[in-house]
């Protein structure tokens, strides 16, 4: 195949500048065979993250592994071909679930977590229980009380806001499987609500996307959720009339607690 | 009014027109999920039926939100023009579709201002996908700011340079290869990552900058909401064109941030700016069918005949380009390839029959149905429709917005194979700084070079370390 390039190649040094797909050369008016080729595995690999379905089972292990108590609910949607085609069957529990949910509710608490595939298996696989490890020395410091980590099955955003409410949650955090992109098959978005009850809006959440190695760790997604909460809380908003100031309060000198080396109380 | 058709033992009832027309809308994922899509293949086609008998006058007679209640409707009434209705006025919508089948491009220009958006969805839902390319390629739409665009025998690209994070070098660096394409006739477009006044400004200047100093007879865009860009304006910063997206009703425009006062303001400004050279379009309008099922705003009416209500919004405004993103809102909307394509070729299609310089972003997402192919097919189509611009992504992958539309060589590809040009200020530029010959081909190891070294901030960086 031809089409490859040698680092003194103006346009190679032009692609680093950008992740965009630039300098690609071409055979003709197409593409180079090495590039089409490119392109249809990142598809390929974009579609199966959105049709993988998601191992309840083993993302439980992992979370519960973190000294987390979990539960697992589905939503309305029976399937996921049903489940793409309606958005509103994803938002809503379905029957068994929230009978059972209702029933596992006991105490008011202040944070339920939820980790719903959404548009990506993959990125919930690889990336939950990363992040949750990164966020729990910040749940210890807080000492914020919580519920079990709910698994939701072919669970939208939006899911959330019903189990929020049925385990009486000051705040929910859905972590979810986001739309693939081309380059992205494995991100996952933090979404915030206050005081969560079904019919929340989107304007009333605040959500940190892009979490994947390549994009926002799993470190600094976990600070910047943490000044999220924290915020939330003190002032009772969430939304679009809360902003994220994380950034300058990291750039301010913060660090994140780290990962490692039991830096946090309880953690 | 109730509307009946009968087939054989079976008497198909329809309340009202908008249920009508929503039954004889070929079935979409979207008219689904709002529960107004023909419950079966037979009452799909008895609602076309009876579509085709419905007088083209009760259409315009029965407006589908009330005049009282909506701005959509309201500008649709107030502006319409009788004397251009006249000549249809007669026509029932499968009259009306041989009408369109035989008129020439004269006659079609004639009667678009008295074409409403209901009239010209009521007709697309019952023609062919070979009809609404062939009645789409006889109307034409020019419109002009430094390039003009829309001509017979060419089609223009945006250049979409989209980062994720708004780095100058690297949206610098997809400009540049763009351009080497020869792409970016219809506008150098970006969407922002941030949305606020300052990083805008530097975003303005930069491509502001690129085109002043390579002298590209193009224009440039930053697709931020209306309001940002007005209060650009006020600052004095460089703005050729102001962008919004727009849909079909009072109620998803207002879910939007933008009113009909606001977009007026908004053109007036950038009017009084004239930093056209060839003409004065100043305004770029998106839409995309299920916006205003979306935003909750519908109001029972079929997603496509709603999009077409939004180039209602648009006509008014004598925009340069408008361009419908016809998969980007995903398969809840539009489900496969099949329903992507439709929906692409009757966008088109209404858009040119009302006036409007209809382009498409030829594009996907990857929870649909879909793939390159279905891509391929419905950028052939619409080329062979006449479509005025399409977009141009770096390797047809938008690592900004995370969906698939179409690149710089889909562009080349269908400049071949239907032999369509550039536009004609855009072509006379290549050829001048040598990129193509007197064909309009690109030439083998352009000038790419120079293109690079004349780019700010791109020669003293990485490039030329």
């Amino acid at each position: 195949m031809s089409g490859d390039r040698t680092t003194d190649d103006p346009w190679a040094r032009l692609a680093r500048l950008t992740p965009a797909r630039i300098g690609l050369g071409r055979a003709g008016a197409g593409l180079p065979t090495r590039e089409v080729l490119r392109f249809g595995l990142a598809h390929a690999q974009a579609r199966d993250a959105v049709h993988t379905a998601l191992d309840a089972e083993a993302v439980c292990a992992g979370i519960a592994s973190l000294g987390f108590e979990t539960f697992t609910v589905a939503s309305s949607a029976p399937d996921r071909a049903t489940y793409l085609r309606r958005p509103d069957l994803g938002r809503a529990l379905s029957d068994a679930s929230r009978e059972a949910l209702s029933a596992r509710a006991g105490e008011a608490v202040d944070l339920a977590l939820v980790v719903a595939d959404g548009l990506s298996a993959r990125a919930v696989h690889e990336g939950a229980a990363g992040f949750l490890a990164a966020f729990k020395p910040y749940v210890a410091r807080a000492g914020w009380r919580l519920a079990p980590v709910i698994v939701a099955v072919q669970g939208r955003v939006a899911l959330g806001d019903g189990i929020g409410a049925a385990l009486k949650a000051r705040a929910v955090v859905v972590l979810i499987g986001e739309r693939p992109g081309l380059s992205s098959p494995d991100s996952l978005g933090a979404y915030l609500t206050l005081d969560p009850r079904i019919g929340r809006s989107d304007a009333e959440r605040n959500c940190i996307s892009n979490i994947r190695p390549a994009g926002l760790s799993a470190e600094i997604a976990a600070f910047k959720l943490d000044w999220l909460l924290t915020q939330a809380f003190a002032l009772g908003i969430s939304g679009v009339n809360l902003k994220d100031g994380s950034g300058t309060a990291l750039e301010g000198g913060a660090k994140p607690v780290p990962l490692v080396g039991g830096a946090s109380p309880g953690s | 009014m109730a509307y009946r058709h009968v087939v054989g033992p079976r008497t198909h009832v329809f309340a009202d027109l908008a249920t009508l027309m929503a039954k004889a809308t070929p079935v979409r994922s979207g008219d689904r999920l709002a529960g107004i899509a023909a419950e079966s293949a037979e009452e799909e086609m008895a609602a076309r039926w009876c579509l085709a008998e419905v007088p083209l006058s009760e259409i315009l007679a029965r407006p589908l939100i009330a005049y009282e209640d909506d701005d959509v409707t309201r500008l649709i009434l107030d502006t319409h023009d009788a004397g251009a209705f006249a000549a249809i006025a007669h026509l029932t919508v499968g009259d009306f579709r041989e009408f369109l089948l035989t008129a020439s491009s004269d006659t079609l220009a004639r009667i678009a201002p008295g074409i409403t958006p209901e009239i010209a969805a009521a007709v697309c839902k019952i023609m062919r996908n070979q009809d609404l390319i062939l009645v789409a390629r006889k109307c034409r739409v020019v419109t002009r700011f430094r390039s003009t665009i829309g001509l017979p025998g060419r089609l223009a690209v945006r250049l979409q340079p989209n980062h994720p994070t708004d780095d100058a070098a690297g949206i610098t660096a997809s400009i540049i290869d763009g351009l080497s394409y020869g792409c970016g006739d219809a506008v150098i477009g970006l969407n922002p990552a941030s949305d606020s006044v300052s990083a805008l400004s530097a975003l303005l200047h930069l491509i502001d900058d690129l085109i002043q100093r390579l002298e590209i007879p193009t224009q440039g865009c930053i697709l931020t909401h209306v309001t940002t860009t007005l209060e650009a304006m006020n600052r004095g910063l460089p703005v050729d064109l102001v962008f919004q997206s727009i849909a079909g009703t009072q109620g998803a425009n207002a879910s939007f941030g933008v009113t009909l006062p606001i977009l007026k303001e908004a053109h007036e400004a950038a009017l009084a700016l004239k930093r056209g050279t060839v003409g004065d379009n100043c305004m770029y309008f998106e839409t995309g069918q299920g916006s205003a099922l979306s935003a909750g705003q519908h109001h029972g009416i079929d997603q496509q005949t709603l999009e077409a209500r939004a180039y209602a919004v648009a006509r008014p405004f004598r925009p340069l380009l408008v361009n419908t993103v016809v998969g980007f809102i995903g398969p809840e909307y539009l489900y496969d390839g099949k329903e992507i394509i439709r929906a692409g070729l009757e966008d088109h299609f209404c858009g040119k029959l009302m006036g409007v310089p209809l382009g498409c972003d030829v594009c996907y997402t990857n929870h649909a149905e879909a793939d390159q192919n279905d891509m391929d097919t419905l950028l052939t189509l619409l080329g062979a429709a006449g479509c005025n611009f399409i977009m141009g992504v770096p390797g047809a992958d938008d690592v900004m917005l995370n969906y698939q539309s179409t690149s710089f060589h889909d562009s080349l590809y269908l400049r071949e194979v239907l032999g369509l040009k550039r536009a004609p200020e855009f072509e006379a530029w290549l050829e001048r700084i040598g990129l193509t010959d007197a064909d309009g081909t690109l030439v083998p190891e352009g000038p790419s070079a120079r293109l690079i070294a004349a780019a700010p901030g791109l020669a003293d960086r990485d490039v030329a370390a």
